[in-house]
């Protein structure tokens, strides 16, 4: 059987210089959008954008994972939403300032990452995929449980906007926007550069050709496990920022739907592109927010826009861009 | 997110205005208000509450002849799919962007609560009628809220305490293993053995479930007289379902549901629903003023009939509009102070107060769900069994922990 390999072939070293330029005019344009978005009407309201770069985050530390290391995770909601209550409890029980809240619930998810990480990485395949979802659920179950550190059915509400670093006041939501917009931004540059490593090298090449991978000498585990930990701590810090920007953690956030909604993002966007799953994300959440009005037709409307998506753009949005571009986005 | 304008009322605010102009400009602007209705309208709750809420609502402004007083009515109305975050994202809007000043209606504890926690924030009105959970006036009770139709404490106080004194004396759990299940399941233990019945014994069921027949059979070895469901949504579907399986009602024990309402009986049908005891604040066949209206109500519903929950968004909505023009302003502090000075009266939930603590106060019913043989016609589901006083029904106002009765 042939092997279908998903990655272009190997660029020129002209050419992987003239994609590094190209990729870093587009981080720079998106850092321009970022800072202007919260001054356009109707799409530039800071708590919605702050939603759209949580769930952009999430599935950019999904895609990691599953776009370039060929994991395909059935759990990621565990590590998002266990880390948004852990983040969440802090800042209201504990009267911590937002960044230990947050370095506290990324810290969750590489722990949980870890936990899951190195029972799951020991199957393949569907089995991999099975793993990750029964952990996942019994993290659901331990959150629906325990009322006392999640609030049950109720969530964790009203979490307060503490100081950042005890000075700055984060009671404004435009204030919180571009705090978010830093995280985001550093996170997926940390991802770009972790694709683009040696490291990153290795990982295509294993999801690429698991054997040819052992044969050339590398622990595949040890990579497989990593990237499941980094991913993992990525999700945990969309979910910890979550947490402070909308002031609530609760029980959609550990559901295995939230981890199904992670996958559609990131296919809908674009598996195994950088900017794929910052464009799914934004779609999804768009749809969420803006077809609320119409009531029962939201699900029929996102299911019709899911069947397009399949059907015309099967590499996601940012795929198939990419294609007519002829250069990896 | 649209707009669903009422049109009518849009048109006869414009013809208010036109009139005011006209008469010399008497000075009196009509009051533009916005009234968000805020449910679930695809998911477990759209027959609940969703579109039909829209309608209730919508009643309420015609009902008052909002236009002739001087009150210019617009309403909106958005999905929250269940989902805090979506919820809350909504309500932040409809307050930012979209001068909204009321949100009502809200089922889901989660939302119900997050959006609760904004209108404090915001500074506006939250007249929250579809959210089950009594922190709402407890420990998270808010000057801006008002919670109107029922709560879990009301649920179990009416069950338990009126199955008590109907004869049901000896009571066995079916209890959904999460926080909600055992919440219902200690508040209602509380009433039976307070009223002079026992507790024999329970079962903690998986949540969410769909096989209870093992569940089932304990509680019927258990000979209680009555087996309480401390369950919700699917769970309550399924084992009633698998109740009537096993004749467990035919064999003479009561099931109580402990949040049952009549969209989830239409949908299991009599055959399958008949004998089981539950307790709900309204129920459109109790009088001739409830009759009247779910008539009107089915009219433009497709012959559904309302829900006690869409009866709570009519007569908060009845109760806002008075307030507004009693006192010829949207101030929230002046508008939930003049509600919560004057009792309510509407044709549905009758005369009752307002708490301190944001708990609309009115008498509950206990129902018991008709024989297929006894029911005369479409949607004749409930036989009256007891009515509980408002007093009675629902927590003592200094038994709850809200801050606002301590003040």
């Amino acid at each position: 059987m042939a092997e279908i390999s998903i990655a272009a072939p190997p660029a020129s070293p002209t050419e992987a210089a003239d994609h590094a330029a190209l990729h870093r005019t587009l981080f720079i344009a998106l850092a321009a959008l970022l800072v202007v978005l919260p001054f356009i009407p109707v799409i530039g309201y800071p708590f919605f954008l702050m939603k759209v770069l949580c769930f952009a985050l999430f599935a950019c530390a999904f895609n990691l994972m599953l776009g370039y290391g060929g994991l395909l995770s059935f759990g990621h909601a565990a590590y998002f939403g266990f880390a948004s209550y852990v983040s969440a409890y802090t800042a209201k029980h504990w009267g911590l300032t937002p960044e230990a809240s947050i370095l506290l619930g990324t810290a969750s998810g590489a722990i949980l990452g870890l936990a899951f990480g190195s029972l799951a990485i020991r199957r393949q395949g569907i089995y991999f995929a099975m793993i990750t979802l029964a952990l996942a659920q019994m993290v659901y179950f331990f959150s629906l449980q325990t009322p006392r550190f999640t609030g049950g059915e109720d969530g964790i509400q009203a979490v307060p906007r503490n100081a950042l670093l005890g000075v700055l006041p984060l009671s404004n939501d435009t204030v919180t926007y571009y705090l978010v917009a830093a995280i985001f931004m550093a996170g997926i540059l940390l991802i770009y550069r972790i694709i683009h490593s040696p490291f990153g090298q290795v990982l295509k090449a294993i999801r690429d050709n698991e054997a040819r991978a052992v044969s050339l000498g590398y622990r595949v585990n040890q990579y497989k496990l990593a990237v499941f930990v980094l991913s993992a701590s990525l999700a945990g810090l969309a979910g910890a920022t979550k947490a402070v920007a909308v002031q609530l953690a609760s029980l959609t956030d550990v559901h295995w739907s939230m981890s199904g909604e992670v996958v559609l993002m990131t296919l809908v966007g674009g598996m195994g592109t950088v900017f794929g799953p910052i464009v799914g994300a934004a779609v999804i959440i768009s749809m969420q927010n803006f077809l609320a009005g119409l009531g029962a037709w939201v699900t029929i409307v996102q299911g019709v826009i899911f069947v397009i998506c399949v059907l015309v753009f099967r590499e996601g949005i940012v795929g198939v861009i990419g294609k007519w571009l002829k250069k990896p986005l | 997110m649209t707009f669903r304008m009422n049109r009518r009322s849009l048109m006869a605010g414009a013809a208010a205005t036109a009139f005011s102009a006209r008469s010399m400009a008497q000075a009196q602007q009509p009051i533009n208000v916005k009234i968000g209705v805020l449910n679930d309208r695809s998911g477990l709750y759209a027959d609940l509450t969703g579109e039909g809420s829209v309608i209730a609502a919508r009643m309420a402004v015609e009902d008052f002849r909002a236009a002739a007083n001087g009150i210019n009515v617009q309403i909106v109305s958005a999905d929250h799919q269940n989902k805090p975050d979506v919820g809350a994202n909504i309500a932040r809007q409809w307050y930012d962007n979209d001068a909204v000043d009321v949100i009502t209606d809200v089922p889901t504890s989660s939302v119900g609560l997050a959006v609760n926690q904004i209108t404090r924030e915001k500074n506006r009105i939250h007249l929250n009628s579809g959210s089950a959970t009594s922190d709402l006036t407890g420990a998270q009770c808010s000057p801006n809220t008002i919670h109107w139709t029922y709560d879990t404490y009301m649920l179990s106080q009416g069950t338990g305490g009126a199955m008590v004194k109907a004869g049901g004396d000896t009571w066995f759990f079916l209890t959904a293993d999460y926080a909600f299940g055992h919440a219902l399941e200690r508040d209602t233990t509380a009433v039976v053995q307070r009223a002079g019945g026992r507790v024999l014994g329970g079962v903690r069921t998986p949540f969410p479930g769909t096989d209870f027949s093992s569940f089932l059979l304990q509680a019927q070895a258990s000979r209680a007289k009555v087996i309480g469901l401390a369950n919700a949504g699917g769970d309550t579907v399924n084992s009633i379902k698998q109740a009537a399986e096993f004749g467990i009602t035919a064999g003479g024990q009561k099931l109580a549901g402990l949040l049952v309402f009549v969209v989830d009986v239409h949908a299991l049908g009599l055959q399958t629903a008949q004998g089981l005891v539950l307790t709900e604040t309204f129920y459109w066949d109790l009088n001739d003023n409830t009759r009247a209206w779910s008539r009107r109500f089915g009219a433009q519903r497709n012959g559904f009939m309302p829900t006690m929950v869409q009866a709570g968004v009519y007569s908060s909505t009845l109760h806002y509009l008075k307030a507004v023009a009693a006192t010829k302003s949207k101030d929230p502090a002046q508008v939930m102070a003049w509600m919560k000075a004057n009792g309510t009266d509407d044709p549905l939930f009758g005369q009752g107060t307002i708490r301190q603590d944001g708990r609309k106060i009115h008498p509950a019913y206990l129902f018991e769900v008709k024989k297929p043989s006894e029911s005369k016609g479409p949607w004749d589901y409930y036989k009256l069994l007891a009515t509980i006083p408002g007093e009675e029904a629902f927590r003592p106002l200094n038994a709850g922990v809200c801050p606002l009765v301590r003040a």
